[in-house]
């Protein structure tokens, strides 16, 4: 933890800088799409490192088991079947935490430290400092994060952190059988995600890319999509995720407008009171309350 | 002279103003917390963050129906007529220390601060109980809780900056602090404060 605590690059409900000295490669995890055969060997690998056992639910007529995120399951595998030009595509997405650059769940948090960057790219929770307010499922564009109902405490992927420092890659990338999870740098997947999608688009999807979105500064779980052009079509993956405006007005706008109209009342009473000095009846005058006009004596 | 008193306030209506006002400072210290981080140190005035989380909508909802209840008190001394705002068109005036107008049970400030409040206590109740967690904010979309978030904080610094000006007012004028807390006030500051209220107290004419 000593050495890691140099490499936070921010926390959570914290105003001043975290420790800047150190800079470390900028890590992503690469999801290729095109290539999960949807196999779920991920969320075990996440369950089994992670040590939690989301209860086994029930067959809703689709693959999705567990059907959500939970506090314990970070990661869950989304099936959706769509129709297109006259052909079924059965689109596999595995879903979790996308680790962005401006994480909307740090910025809502208020509790110092429950949130953490690292200068790597991860973003992780530190449950010890939760208060289970649940702003950052208000604040994230994804909706990850989920509160645990055994400890009212937010939960999301890691993206193994604990792996990751010490030169591990994340357990889905190490038990993915096709290969379509890797792990490296970000600029290292960037050039594996390029050639895919050239593949891709020798192979007839045109519209096939790279899942980076820029309205987060870009994210450290990236995806390769076969119809980068609709995102929304697997399951909901956003086309333009951002930052809620509510939130940016909430956590951005509000915070300096509050602490002028409080300071505002505040010393208005303040300036008032030592210029115009106390309201104070005066016993002498009988008539002065029949007389609104009267000046009043302010001396006591 | 033995100072002529006049009863303003009863004691259960005393009573009952101190426990909104209470509630009220433990939920503006605990909420300020939540607000900014520089001031996170203040969820301590419920022992610690997560018990913080916990306890503020609990005593939020205390502070609700213990200013329901004064809602109800006082909504009809409340009505805003052509004197308050004749009032509040000379608030200056007010301010250097002169009276405005033949002020009843209360001016045409303090009629305003009471629906400012009575706004204020709506819009933190409802959004309140929408960002509720564990209990009810699992019910609503994200969008409509980040709304609530949003229109919590608001509702609450326009409460804040408002208890500011009500609690300055009290001081300012003095012998007010005394209607809320022994319940009595001098002839001399109803006569010159409230002079409508004062004739229909005591039957004078002046």
């Amino acid at each position: 933890m000593a050495l890691q605590s140099l490499d936070i690059t921010r926390r959570s409900a914290s105003p001043t800088a975290s420790p800047q000295a150190r800079k470390t490669i900028e890590i992503a995890k690469l999801i290729d799409v095109s290539t999960c055969i949807g196999c779920k060997a991920c969320q075990v690998a996440c369950s089994e490192w992670n040590d939690i056992r989301e209860e086994v639910g029930h067959n809703i007529g689709v693959y999705d088991n567990p059907t959500d995120l939970s506090a314990d399951a970070w990661t869950v595998m989304r099936f959706a079947e769509e129709e297109s030009n006259g052909k079924l595509e059965w689109l596999i997405r595995k879903d979790g935490c996308m680790h962005c650059a401006d994480p909307g769940c740090l910025k809502a948090c208020p509790s110092p430290g429950a949130i953490i960057q690292y200068s790597n790219g991860i973003v992780d929770f530190h449950q010890e400092n939760c208060i289970g307010c649940g702003y950052c499922i208000s604040g994230c564009p994804f909706n990850v994060p989920r509160i645990s109902k055994k400890d009212n405490k937010a939960y999301k992927c890691t993206l193994c952190s604990d792996r990751v420092s010490v030169g591990q890659e994340p357990a889905c990338v190490k038990t993915c059988p096709t290969g379509a999870i890797q792990f490296g740098s970000k600029e290292d997947m960037k050039d594996v995600a390029a050639t895919r999608v050239a593949d891709l688009k020798t192979r007839g999807y045109t519209n096939a890319g790279l899942y980076d979105p820029q309205g987060v500064g870009g994210t450290h779980v990236m995806y390769v999509l076969h119809h980068a052009d609709k995102p929304e079509q697997y399951s909901g993956l956003p086309k333009d995720p951002a930052i809620s405006t509510t939130v940016q007005l909430w956590k951005g706008w509000l915070k300096p407008l509050a602490t002028i109209g409080i300071a505002a009342a505040g010393l208005f009473g303040f300036f008032h009171y030592i210029t115009v000095g106390p309201n104070r009846p005066d016993d002498d005058d009988e008539h002065a309350a029949a007389n609104p006009a009267a000046k009043q004596e302010d001396k006591a | 002279m033995k100072e002529q008193l006049i009863q303003r306030y009863s004691a259960a209506e005393r009573i009952n103003h101190w426990i909104v006002a209470v509630c009220f400072i433990l939920l503006a210290l605990s909420g300020l917390a939540f607000f900014y981080p520089a001031f996170f140190w203040l969820t301590g005035v419920f022992g610690t963050p997560q018990l913080a989380r916990i306890i503020h909508p609990f005593v939020g909802v205390i502070m609700f129906v213990a200013f329901a209840r004064q809602f109800f008190r006082y909504w009809h001394h409340n009505l805003i007529n052509s004197e308050d705002i004749r009032w509040m068109k000379s608030v200056k005036t007010v301010l250097s220390g002169h009276e405005v107008g033949d002020t009843g049970k209360y001016n045409g400030g303090q009629k305003g601060m009471f629906w400012l409040m009575c706004a204020c206590m709506a819009v933190l109740l409802v959004s309140g109980f929408i960002a509720w967690r564990p209990y009810f904010a699992g019910y609503f979309p994200i969008p409509v809780i980040r709304l609530a978030l949003l229109a919590h904080a608001w509702a609450a610094t326009g409460l804040i900056a408002g208890i500011i000006v009500h609690v300055y007012a009290a001081f300012w004028v003095k012998g007010t602090i005394r209607a809320m807390v022994e319940g009595v006030v001098t002839h001399a500051w109803a006569k010159k404060h409230h002079p409508r209220w004062y004739r229909e107290m005591t039957g004078k004419q002046k």
